[in-house]
């Protein structure tokens, strides 16, 4: 019976130890996109047009170690970004905050869809609508057109 | 009506033009740091001899923290004499200059230091970590701390003589710290 139960006990080890250690390694894989996921929201200082996560510069290196060593410490992503916004400003960040002035950014665009749209019902609206008048308007001389049909016969 | 629609057109890509011009006067490059004024982060490395180098140590006194590397051509070279000219001319006025190689090899950082002659304390800031608590996005980067221990000003590029005297003669007319 015991013999049994240790058999048992051994399996489920056996079984259970490749588990631990694929939650093990996937546990690491996801602090590795946390890392990545702060880098990536951050400009790099010294290439300025890559973000920190993209970057091969050493500078971006040293950032991710040093985003990699706070969120190990305990930090959440926002105390980490705040730290980088707190030393370099917003302009550290890739996409600027949705609020204050830097609204803009993300208002105007949209406001320009919308008068767009407006101004281009509104012409659709007016050309629709012209035909009725233009086929009305051309009002011609009958000894005009007479005259027209005569000469273009003579040149025939 | 018409005309109207024929001046609104050319007078819409006005605000555009004055975006651009504005845009265009303002260099990417000038970032403005949010540490003016604020207590500057406090450091503890070793110099390249091994003697400790901590900042905490000098406050009282006007601190200029430079930071540089050895492939950091010409602008750390042009700068290097300054800073040790100015370090000997200042240091018996309660001014400390430091040096802090940012990104650098070692060897690299001993040849630097020994062919420009610099006498100043210069440590090595090898993980970065320094650096970005200074955010610093480039060298050269000098930071001027006042006695209370604040920066007070960030050149970014070569110290000129001007710059360097006339700050730290500023900062030095200031009281004392109590």
């Amino acid at each position: 019976m015991s013999r049994l139960v240790v058999a048992w006990l051994a399996t489920l080890m056996l079984l259970g130890a490749p588990v631990h250690m694929a939650t093990a390694q996937s546990s690491k894989a996801v602090s590795e996109t946390a890392v990545h996921d702060v880098a990536a929201q951050l400009r790099c200082v010294v290439c300025q047009n890559l973000s920190v996560a993209d970057s091969p510069s050493e500078m971006a290196s040293q950032m991710r170690a040093i985003i990699r060593e706070r969120l190990a410490a305990g930090e959440s992503p926002a105390d980490v970004q705040r730290y980088f916004v707190d030393r370099y400003g917003e302009w550290i960040l890739l996409s600027p905050p949705r609020r204050g002035f830097n609204l803009l950014v993300w208002l105007l665009p949209l406001a320009a869809v919308v008068v767009g749209l407006a101004a281009t019902a509104a012409l659709v609206w007016r050309w629709s609508h012209r035909p009725h008048a233009a086929r009305a308007m051309p009002v011609v001389d009958p000894a005009m057109s007479e005259r027209i049909r005569r000469e273009l016969e003579r040149e025939s | 009506m018409k005309r109207l629609w024929r001046w609104l057109i050319p007078l819409a890509a006005v605000p555009v033009l004055a975006l651009l011009a504005y845009g265009f006067r303002v260099s990417p490059r000038d970032i403005p740091s949010p540490l003016v004024g604020r207590p500057a982060p406090a450091f503890a490395l070793a110099t390249l001899g091994g003697a400790p180098l901590d900042l905490a140590t000098h406050r009282g006194k006007v601190v200029v923290v430079n930071f540089w590397a050895s492939w950091c051509y010409p602008a750390c070279y042009e700068e290097a004499p300054v800073l040790e000219r100015n370090w000997r001319g200042y240091r018996d006025r309660g001014v400390v200059v430091m040096g802090v190689d940012i990104q650098d090899k070692r060897e690299a950082a001993e040849k630097f230091v020994g062919d420009l002659g610099l006498t100043f304390p210069v440590a090595q800031d090898l993980k970065g970590t320094v650096s970005v608590d200074y955010g610093v996005y480039g060298v050269p980067e000098t930071f001027f701390l006042d006695r209370q221990g604040r920066i007070r000003l960030k050149h970014v590029g070569a110290v000129t003589d001007e710059v360097f005297q006339t700050t730290v003669d500023r900062l030095l007319a200031e009281a004392p710290a109590q």
